[in-house]
This record gives C-alpha cells, sequence and structure tokens, in this order.
C-alpha cells in the first residue's frame, strides 16, 4: 500500500494542507456571522457591517476554491493507486499456476479486480478524506467550543463518548455481516455462471425448475443477509442522528441559562448551536462513511487472499541457447494435494531429438497430466523432466514455453481477432510464417472469414466449429516453432476427411521437432516413431506400434476399434 | 471510444448488440418504467406509509434548528426579566421530542425501505433467472453466457447498490431541500426570497452536470466491458496463456484497457470536482449575501437576531445535500442501465413457446415413435437447412445419422429435442406435435446427449442425479454401472462423493463424458439422442458405452450421430444425409453391402483404422 503511494507524496501532502485549511476556512463562516451580530447588530454599528460581509463572501470563495484544487489534485494518486494494484493483480493472476485457477471462479477473481477495488478506491477518495476531515472538524469545533464556554464544550465534549463507544461495537458486527453478504454473492454468481454456461445440459434434460431451486435458496440466503445488514444500520445510523441533536437541546437549556445569568453574550450562544449544528452532518455521516470503510477493508482482505497466494511455479535462471530437443521423463510421479493416490508415478521415458512418442492409454489413466509436465503448467511431486539435460524447474519460464508448444484438446479462443489469436505466443510472426502455419492446420477457412484474419472470434465474436477451432489451435502451436511439440488429442473432434489432412500435414511439422502425441486412434498413433503405453499412473510399455499390438493385449483392447474390426485392421497391416 | 490499437487485436465484428441507445437517460423508457412498477406494485401500501414516514422524520429534523431560534428568541428574555425558564423547558422538551421522533422514524424508514428494496431484488433476481432459463436455445447461442452472466451479476448489483446506498440519502436530500426552501420563505419572505434566488442558477448547472455525466459514465462503462471481458477470458484460458507465454503481449493489453478506464473515470472525477465547487461557490455567495442583508435588515430591526441565526444554520443545510445528490447521480444511472438491459431481456420471447393447452401423450406414456411431416427448417430465410423433410421412426429403433459437416443431422437432432421450431411442418411425437407437448413431459421423453458435457459443481453423485433428481444413490449407482462408468468413479477419491471441480476440471474429458452418458441413462428417456457423444471418449470406455448401449437402447428409440462409424454398428438404420435431404436409408449391412456414399464412407473409415 505504501509502496503503491510513493509516487504521491507531494501530491497527498497537498491534498491535506488543502483539507485543513478547508476545514479552517468552513469554521470561520459561523464566527464572522457571530461578529455581525455581536458587533454591528447589536451595537448598531453599520459601518463595520460591510467589511464583515465583504469578508465572509471571500472567505466562501476561498473555501470553494480549496475544495476544488483538493479534489483535482485528488484525481491523479486515488486513480493512479487503483490502476497499478488492477495492473498488479492482473500480473499476479496470471503468474499463478494451474492449481491455483483450477479452484477459483474466473467471476470470484473478477469481483476482485473491479467491485472490490473500486470500493477501495471510492474509500481512498472520497471516505478516507472524510473520514479524517470529519474527526478533525469534530476535534476542532469541541476546541473551539471548550474556549467559547467550557461547561458547555464538555458536554459536547461527554456526548461523543456514546458515540466511539457505538461506533466500535457497529464496525465490529458490520464488518462480520458485510463480508458474508460478498461471499454469498459470490456463491450465487457461481450458480449464475453454472446455469448460464450449461444451459445446454440443463434444456436437454428439462431442468429448469431444479436449477432454479438451487437459485432461489443462494438468493433467498443473500436476501436474509442483506436484511440483517440493513437492520444492523438503520439502528446505528438512527442513533447517530439522536445523540447530537440530544446535546443540542441540553445545550439551547444550559445556554440560555447562562444567557440569564450574564455568563455568556446572545451572539456567542448564537454561535456555539450554529457550531454544533455544524458537528451534526459530520457525526450522522460517520454511519455511511465508517460502514464504507468497513467495505473497503473487507475488499483489501479479499484482494490480498489473491495477491499473498505465493505462485508455486517460478521460473528458474537457466536458459538453452540451442535447443535439441531432447525429453527426459526421469521417475516423475505427480499427486493432487490431499489426494490419497498418484495420478502418475515412476514414469521414464526418454523421447530423442525430433523423434515422435505416442501416448496411449485409458480414460483416467493421466495422460494430460503428463503433457502438462513439459511446459510446467504443473510440477511433477516426485522425479523430474529434463530438456536436454537441463531440468525443467532451472529453466527460465520464457525459454521453456517457447521450446515447449502445446495444442489442447479444448482449444481456448479469446475475443480477439483471428491473427491475435494464432499469434498468442509469437507476436512477431511474419505473413509468411502464419500462412505456412494456416496451410500446416489446414485452417484455410480463416480466408473465408467475413473480414479474413481480422474477423474477431472467440465469445464475443464470430462463433466456430469444433473442428475449426482444434485447427486453429494447431495452427497456433505451429506458429510458435517450438523444439518440442506437444499434441493433447487435438484431433478429436475432426472429420475422417479433415483428419487425414490434418495429419498429412503434422507429419512435416513433427519430422523437425520433438513431439509427444496423446492419442486414442490407430490413425494418431501412426504419425509417431513409437508409442508409450500409460497404464495406473505409469508407463508399462514402449514400442512400435505393430509390435504392442501383437504382443500386448492391453494395448490391442485399447487401439483395436471393436472386436469385429480386429481382423480387417490387422489384415491391413500385413 | 478505444484507440486504435485496441481495435486492431480485438478484431472486426458485426454491431455489438447490447448497446444502449445513444442517450442513457435516468429518465426510464417506457419498459423499465413498466418493469419497476410492477416490481413495486405489490408494495404500494408500504411505500405510501413510507412517504409519510420520511415526510415526518424530515420534518423533525428540519425542525430542530427553528426550535433553537425560538429558544433563543422567546425563552430567553423571560429568563432576564427574571420569570423563570418556563418557555425554554417547553421548548427544550419540544426539541428532544422531535429528535427522537426523527431517529425512531428514520430508524423505521431505513428497516422498511430496506424490506422493500431486498425484496424487490429478490423478485428482480428470481424472475430474470427464471426467464433466462425459459429462453430457447436459440436466444442464448446469440446472446452468449458472457452477458447472460453480467445481467445476472452487475446489472442487478447496480440496482442494488442504489437501493442500499443510494436511495435513502437521495430521498433524505430532496426532502431536506424542499423543506428548508419552504421553512425560509416562511420564516422571512425577504430573507427567504434572497436565498432563493441563485435557484435557477443552480438548476441550469445542475443540468449541464447531468448532461456531462451521461457523457463520463458512457465511457466508463464503454472502457470497463472491454477491461472486463479481457479479464475473464485470461484467467479462463490460463492453460493457454501460460503454454503460449502470452503473459506479456497480454499485460500490455490489460495496462493499455486499464489506461483508458483509468482516464474515463479521471474525467469523471474532475466532473465532480468541478460540480461541487460550484455548487460550493453558489452556497457560499448566498449565505454572504444573507448575512450582510440580514444584518442590515436585523440593524434596522426589522428581523430579530434568533430568525437571522436560524436562517444561516438553514442555509447552509441547503447546499449540504446537492453534494449528496451528484454522489450519487452516477448510481443512479448505471441502476437505469441496468434495469433498462434488463427489462429488455425480459421482454423476449421464448422462440420454442410453451403450449397454452398442453396436450397429453395417448397412454400417458411416451413409446418413442418420432415423425417428421414435411419439416422445412431455415436459420436464415434464402438458406434452409432442411429444405422438407419426411421421416417415420418406429419406436424402438436405433438410427444412426451419417453425412459430412453441414448436412443437418444435428439441426435434426434439435428439432426432436425441441430447441428450435421447424419454420414450417410438424415434428410429431407418438402422434401428438412437439408444440403441444408440455416441457416436463417432453424432457421425460427426449433426452439429447452432446459431447459438451457440462458438469455442475457439486459431486460426481449430484451430476448423475441431474438426470432424475428424485433417484436414489442405488439408482445412480446402477446407471452408473450400466453405462460401465462404475470402476474409475468407485477409483475417485471419494468414490461418489467426489467433488468435481469446477466445471468437472478435475475430470479427464472422457471420464465427463462417462458421467454425462450415466446422467443420461438415469433420466430413462423414450427417445435419447446421442449427438458425437462419444467422440471424446478413448476406445475401451467406446466399447464399454458402446456394449452398453446395446442394451440400453433395446427398448427405445435412438438417434445417434456420430463421425466415428464405429458407433453407428449398433444401430438398426441408417441414413446417410446430405444437404438436409436423406439420400440413403437402410439397415447397415445392406448399404455397406451396396456401393453407395455410406460403403464408400465405411470403406475410408476402414482404412484410417490400418492406414
Amino acid at each position: 500500500m505504501k509502496s503503491y503511494l510513493r509516487p504521491y507524496v507531494a501530491r497527498l501532502v497537498f491534498i491535506w494542507l488543502t483539507a485543513l485549511v478547508g476545514i479552517a476556512v468552513g469554521i470561520a463562516f459561523p464566527l464572522i456571522s457571530k461578529e455581525v451580530i455581536d458587533g454591528p447588530v447589536l451595537r448598531g454599528d453599520s459601518g463595520a457591517l460591510l467589511p464583515l460581509g465583504l469578508l465572509a463572501i471571500g472567505v466562501g470563495v476561498v473555501e470553494a476554491l480549496l475544495i476544488l484544487l483538493r479534489r483535482w489534485a485528488q484525481v491523479k494518486p486515488v486513480l493512479g493507486l487503483e490502476t497499478a494494484i488492477r495492473d498488479d493483480l492482473y500480473e499476479h493472476l496470471q503468474r499463478l499456476p494451474m492449481g491455483f485457477h483450477g479452484e477459483w471462479q474466473s467471476g470470484q477473481l473478477l469481483s476482485r479486480a473491479t467491485t472490490d477495488l473500486s470500493t477501495i478506491r471510492r474509500f481512498l477518495g472520497f471516505g478516507m478524506l472524510f473520514l479524517v476531515m470529519n474527526i478533525l472538524q469534530l476535534i476542532t469545533v469541541t476546541v473551539l467550543l471548550l474556549n467559547m464556554y467550557w461547561p458547555l464544550g464538555l458536554l459536547v465534549l461527554a456526548s461523543s463518548v456514546p458515540i466511539v463507544w457505538m461506533s466500535l461495537r457497529f464496525e465490529k458486527r458490520y464488518i462480520k455481516i458485510s463480508r458474508q453478504v460478498q461471499d454469498e454473492q459470490g456463491d450465487l454468481a457461481t450458480l449464475v455462471e453454472e446455469s448460464a454456461i450449461g444451459i445446454r445440459t440443463i434444456k436437454a434434460f428439462g431442468r429448469r425448475h431444479h436449477v432454479y431451486d438451487r437459485y432461489d435458496d443462494a438468493a433467498l440466503k443473500v436476501y436474509g443477509t442483506s436484511m440483517d445488514k440493513a437492520r444492523l444500520s438503520a439502528k446505528f445510523f438512527a442513533f447517530l442522528d439522536v445523540i447530537p441533536n440530544v446535546t443540542l437541546a441540553l445545550v439551547l437549556l444550559l445556554g440560555a441559562l447562562a444567557v440569564g445569568s450574564g455568563g455568556l453574550t446572545l451572539g456567542a450562544l448564537v454561535a456555539f448551536t450554529t457550531l454544533m449544528l455544524q458537528l451534526v452532518w459530520p457525526i450522522a455521516s460517520l454511519g455511511y462513511i465508517l460502514a464504507m470503510a468497513q467495505e473497503a477493508m473487507t475488499s483489501a482482505d479479499r484482494l490480498m487472499e489473491v495477491m499473498d497466494t505465493v505462485p508455486s511455479i517460478e521460473g528458474g535462471t537457466g536458459t538453452i541457447d540451442d535447443p535439441r530437443g531432447h525429453l527426459r521423463f526421469e521417475g516423475v510421479g505427480f499427486r493432487f494435494p490431499g489426494a490419497d493416490r498418484p495420478v502418475l508415478r515412476d514414469v521414464w521415458l526418454d523421447v530423442r531429438p525430433g523423434e515422435t512418442v505416442a501416448v496411449v492409454g485409458a480414460t483416467g489413466a493421466g495422460k494430460t497430466t503428463l503433457t502438462a509436465l513439459v511446459p510446467r503448467l504443473i510440477d511433477p511431486t516426485e522425479g523430474r523432466v529434463t530438456i536436454d539435460g537441463h531440468d525443467v524447474r532451472d529453466l527460465k519460464l520464457t525459454t521453456l514455453r517457447s521450446v515447449v508448444a502445446t495444442a489442447f484438446e479444448e482449444p481456448t479462443l479469446f475475443s480477439m481477432s483471428v491473427r491475435e489469436n494464432l499469434t498468442l505466443g509469437r507476436h512477431d510472426a511474419t505473413d509468411e510464417e502464419l500462412a505456412d502455419a494456416i496451410q500446416t492446420a489446414q485452417a484455410m477457412f480463416v480466408y473465408d472469414l467475413p473480414w479474413g484474419l481480422d474477423t474477431r472470434i472467440g465469445e464475443q465474436g464470430l462463433s466456430l466449429s469444433g473442428g475449426q477451432r482444434q485447427r486453429l489451435a494447431l495452427a497456433r502451436a505451429v506458429l510458435s516453432k517450438p523444439r518440442i511439440l506437444v499434441l493433447d488429442d487435438t484431433l478429436s473432434a475432426l472429420d475422417v476427411e479433415t483428419e487425414a489432412l490434418v495429419e498429412e500435414a503434422l507429419r512435416h511439422v513433427l519430422r523437425d521437432a520433438t513431439g509427444i502425441v496423446v492419442a486414442h486412434r490407430a490413425s494418431t498413433v501412426l504419425l509417431a516413431d513409437k508409442v508409450a503405453l500409460l497404464r495406473d499412473g505409469t508407463i508399462t510399455h514402449v514400442g512400435q506400434h505393430h509390435q504392442l499390438l501383437a504382443e500386448v493385449p492391453e494395448y490391442r483392447e485399447l487401439l483395436a476399434q471393436d472386436a469385429d474390426f480386429d481382423d480387417a485392421a490387422e489384415g491391413a497391416l500385413r | 471510444m478505444t484507440t486504435t490499437t485496441t481495435a486492431s487485436w480485438r478484431g472486426v465484428a458485426s454491431e455489438e448488440q447490447d448497446e444502449l441507445p445513444e442517450k442513457v437517460s435516468v429518465l426510464l423508457r417506457e419498459r423499465s418504467r413498466r418493469l419497476l412498477g410492477d416490481l413495486l406494485r405489490p408494495y404500494r401500501k408500504k411505500i405510501a406509509l413510507l412517504i409519510t414516514i420520511i415526510v415526518v422524520s424530515s420534518a423533525a429534523g428540519l425542525s430542530i434548528p427553528y426550535l433553537v431560534k425560538v429558544g433563543i428568541d422567546e425563552g430567553i428574555p423571560p429568563i432576564t426579566r427574571g420569570s423563570g425558564p418556563g418557555v425554554l423547558l417547553t421548548v427544550v422538551g419540544v426539541i428532544l421530542v422531535a429528535a427522537a421522533t426523527q431517529a425512531l422514524t428514520r430508524q423505521a424508514f431505513l428497516r422498511m425501505s430496506g424490506t422493500i428494496g431486498q425484496s424487490v431484488l429478490l423478485e428482480l433476481r428470481r424472475r430474470v433467472f427464471d426467464h433466462f432459463q425459459r429462453l430457447s436455445l436459440s436466444f442464448h447461442e446469440q446472446y452468449t453466457s458472457g452477458r447472460v452472466i453480467s445481467r445476472l451479476t452487475s446489472d442487478i448489483e447496480s440496482i442494488a447498490e442504489l437501493l442500499q446506498s443510494g436511495f435513502d440519502a437521495l430521498v433524505r436530500a430532496v426532502l431536506t431541500m424542499v423543506g428548508t426552501a419552504v421553512l425560509l420563505l416562511v420564516l422571512d419572505l425577504h430573507l427567504g426570497l434572497m436565498a432563493i434566488v441563485p435557484l435557477p442558477l443552480l438548476l441550469l448547472f445542475t443540468r449541464w452536470f447531468r448532461r456531462q455525466s451521461t457523457l463520463v459514465y458512457r465511457r466508463t462503462r464503454e472502457s470497463v466491458a472491454l477491461l472486463i471481458v479481457h479479464f475473464v477470458e485470461s484467467m479462463t484460458g490460463i492453460r493457454a496463456v501460460q503454454a503460449f507465454r502470452r503473459e506479456p503481449r497480454n499485460q500490455e493489453i490489460f495496462q493499455q484497457l486499464n489506461d483508458d478506464y483509468r482516464s474515463a473515470n479521471a474525467g469523471g472525477m474532475r466532473l465532480g470536482a468541478t460540480f461541487m465547487t460550484g455548487i460550493k461557490l453558489i452556497g457560499n455567495l448566498t449565505v454572504g449575501g444573507v448575512l450582510l442583508y440580514g444584518g442590515w435588515l436585523a440593524l434596522r430591526g426589522e428581523v430579530s437576531v434568533g430568525v437571522l441565526g436560524a436562517f444561516l444554520l438553514y442555509l447552509r443545510q441547503f447546499y449540504e445535500p446537492m453534494q449528496e445528490i451528484s454522489q450519487f447521480y452516477n448510481t443512479l444511472q448505471s441502476a437505469s442501465a441496468g434495469l433498462e438491459k434488463l427489462s429488455g431481456v425480459l421482454e423476449e420471447e421464448p422462440s420454442v413457446p410453451e403450449p397454452r393447452k398442453p396436450q397429453p401423450l395417448p397412454q400417458g406414456r411416451a413409446r418413442g415413435r418420432v415423425r417428421f411431416e414435411n419439416v422445412r427448417f431455415a436459420y436464415v430465410e434464402e438458406m434452409p437447412i432442411l429444405p422438407g423433410l419426411d421421416l417415420t421412426i418406429p419406436a424402438g429403433q436405433s438410427v444412426a445419422l451419417v453425412g459430412a459437416t453441414g448436412a443437418g443431422k444435428t439441426t435434426l437432432a434439435k428439432l426432436i429435442s425441441r430447441f428450435y421450431d421447424p419454420t414450417e411442418g410438424r415434428v410429431l411425437l407418438d402422434g401428438v406435435d412437439l408444440r403441444s407437448l408440455d416441457e416436463p413431459t417432453l424432457r421425460q421423453a427426449v433426452v439429447m446427449v452432446t459431447q459438451e458435457n457440462f458438469l455442475f459443481s457439486g459431486t460426481v453423485a449430484d451430476n448423475i442425479r441431474f438426470g432424475r433428481p428424485g433417484a436414489s444413490d442405488r439408482q445412480v449407482r446402477e446407471a452408473a454401472k450400466a453405462i460401465g462408468a462404475h470402476d474409475f468413479i468407485a477409483g475417485l477419491p471419494d468414490g461418489y462423493d467426489t467433488e468435481v471441480g469446477k466445471r468437472g476440471g478435475r475430470m479427464s474429458a472422457g471420464q465427463r463424458q462417462l458421467v454425462a452418458f450415466a446422467r443420461a441413462f438415469l433420466a430413462d428417456p423414450a427417445v435419447l439422442i446421442l449427438d458425437e457423444a462419444t467422440s471424446s471418449l478413448d476406445v475401451p470406455s467406446e466399447r464399454l458405452v458402446q456394449r452398453a448401449l446395446r442394451t440400453i437402447l433395446a427398448d427405445r428409440t435412438a438417434l445417434i450421430i456420430a463421425h466415428r462409424l464405429s458407433t453407428v454398428e449398433i444401430a438398426d438404420r441408417v441414413l446417410v444425409m446430405d444437404r438436409g435431404q436423406i439420400v440413403e436409408d437402410g439397415p447397415p449391412d445392406r448399404l455397406i453391402a451396396a456401393s453407395g456414399r455410406f460403403a464408400g464412407l465405411h470403406q475410408a473409415w476402414l482404412d484410417s483404422l490400418s492406414s
């Protein structure tokens, strides 16, 4: 927090000065009124009226100008702070590993980057200054009142005791309840997200009512807690209204008696009550401002929750000057935190430069986990993965991830132009390289889109079919010219004809690069030089396709399309 | 308001459909007003009471400075004359009563307005959520999930914000201003008029502020919308971002968007600063003027000291609330924009409406005979996907649909599950037009499994039970066993009680698909549609599912769409589609034996297996 404010120290000092002068000027007003009443009016001195009046007007203009100066000066630090924190939050989130993102809904992260940060901004830009100014004003006015007539001043001072006490109590309860509301709203948002994204499934089963009931339960919870919050505030705000007014009544009573006994002038009493009425507003608004402060604190907590998460995957310092792409898994094991069984155990695999290995295994055997270890989307819990003899954990992340590129099973497209989506990892790619990659991935359809490569795709743009999306993901991976290319079942949504075209193209790409191909189909396996069979989290066999097909029953079980077709397939092989 | 560089990475797309009309005005448009009226109607009496309460509360609050003046003017002379503090005590007593009244009414107001506000919010949430769920798939495909989410979260929150923080302050501010103006005039006509002279200036100034603020607000909203999209997509696609070292470029784009947002906000803050200063200046000048004029009047004895004192007090109160109003203007604006968008959604009609008079199925239970009668379907009028289709599928038959991408297979499936209605012709289930069946009957009878196998947060069992919410644990288990998913589920850390994680993220695509199959099996429909449902399964799982399908499909109608012909093997009948028409129709063996398209596809597939 301090480091965010450092660039603005001079401005902050200026803001506080203008604020302090502003308070002084504000207080001068009733004092001038007092002078007018005690002087010209009561003494009939018409000559003094004009200068005093003009003074009042002058002071009024100065007060307004001070407000302008202060608020203009505030813009930069307040927004600068918000913007800087948001940038840092985004940067931090991009560095946090998949494990973190798997647990957090993006809506929850978004509310931290927007709502929570605006809450903090509003408090810093408006609430905090007012809080301090109100308190300062309260103190100054009280001191003035004490000076003016100490018995009444003492009374005013005493009235602050219940206010402070109640405020502290209120604060404690409010912080708890507002956090609860925020969390419950987060849960509600999660349900909304699911109902929107899963709409096809909901429709297919006609489960509108079921989903609605779940939502309604959560909405009712939010309703209940919000009501508690409203009731709590109502009580507190009303309390803040009543105390100054009761004090005022007592001041009037005692003040009038004092005037009667000659202890106080009439003008002083008028000034006293005027000053006191000036306290009503700051005290009443204290409720809002304290609530605001509470909300800002809660938001800051929520923000820190994310900011304090230490990225568990940090890059090393090593680089590889001329990567050859020799990939080795050395006794690799992986276990999700808290799981009693490992997903991978004791995996040994050697992929020589330029070689392509197909990873074959049943559903849940750990194929995707295995591929995610290479670009360090996750880290092994045992053993190590090396590239050209370097442990991937010793390499800079940028180095590592420029050596390795992955085309995922579920391609992710962003709401940006086709070009931007393709050059995801290589912003500097030339048009020829782009054209080559598109050709390789058989994604020429992009030229037929309404605006060609500039067409926006993704959620907010043109929607593409599953096959088109996969081909784009492939082009993206090819474009980054990796030494090691990981294909995580990239071809599953293609029809037979397109798949044949893409496979042909891939064969060219894989000739130069080291490849890991997760495969379900015999045709994809044939892209590879050898096959690794993954079973129960470990590699049980490595060999040629037909060799495994002939010798390993489990492998035959996995890759032979259908019992009836075994013969046909094998016949063709011979 | 976006820079050219922004435009280049964003790419080009057709018009944003989300834009509000040029002028986002606080004055609500017809449909927003109707919605608001509709939401508030049940609380008419309460609102009337609320208004009474707030008037009483404001009056009590306003009377206090006046009473102080009375206390000074009327209460002190008797004391100085020596005739005792009787008047003073009465006035002080009245002040105490007024203070208590104000506090109590204020609390009552806050509670009541809180109740009404929260109830309205709850009702709005329920209505919009329910409406979205009712709207047809065609709507959702166009509207996109991102916008559904922002309607139900940020738009509703903007209204909540107004109700919670803005409303009370706004009402109080307006009432205080009106009350003060009246009091000033009553206290002293001359001074009162003098105090009100700047009012037209004030109104002009406010109008200028409102116009400017609309512009600023629009800019803020646009810049934050871009920021949000970029943020959310980076987070949902973090795997691709990290794997492709996209971080620096993303950071660059984000900073640019963040800066745009900052400068939009800065415009807003500066505008606010100017407005506040203006109000304060006008206020202070007026107070100065009143002090001069009032002092002169008091000097000549035309105004009492008490009146002058009270006047000065009230004048400050008069200008204070104006600042409140400017604070809440943005809240008001975004709430009314939110309401406008929500009312737009609520006005959408489902393109696949529920029947007015639902017809029951003969014998009360679906048998599964599906018939297409001269069905024509087009997303765009000139380009029909299905130009005119006649097809009868007898109850219990398994039909495989084969054909190139865009041949109309999925459209056919969507028509049977009534995600769409035909442009012409009818689709019948057991002789009843689908449009005459109510939703529960139809969904009980027809279930579709696609390759998009969405899992909801919760346990594996919860997700299977989604197919039939009342099902027992044993039934859930049996469904999983029947489909061949039991073994892998039993092997999960907590078995059936394993949490599936965010959108089923803890499972592989194949595992999710098996759960989706178990879910469909548990639903036990008469007609089961599988649209590419096995494409993400590996061969053993697919074989398991196919083995299961043989029994599952035995007594029900099925429509199977698959790229992989292995799935087709279990069908009784194959339909080859081309450009919306059925070009081959018959049992698989016979089609393979003939030399048509299916035979060709089949041969190509065999080749791909063995290459």
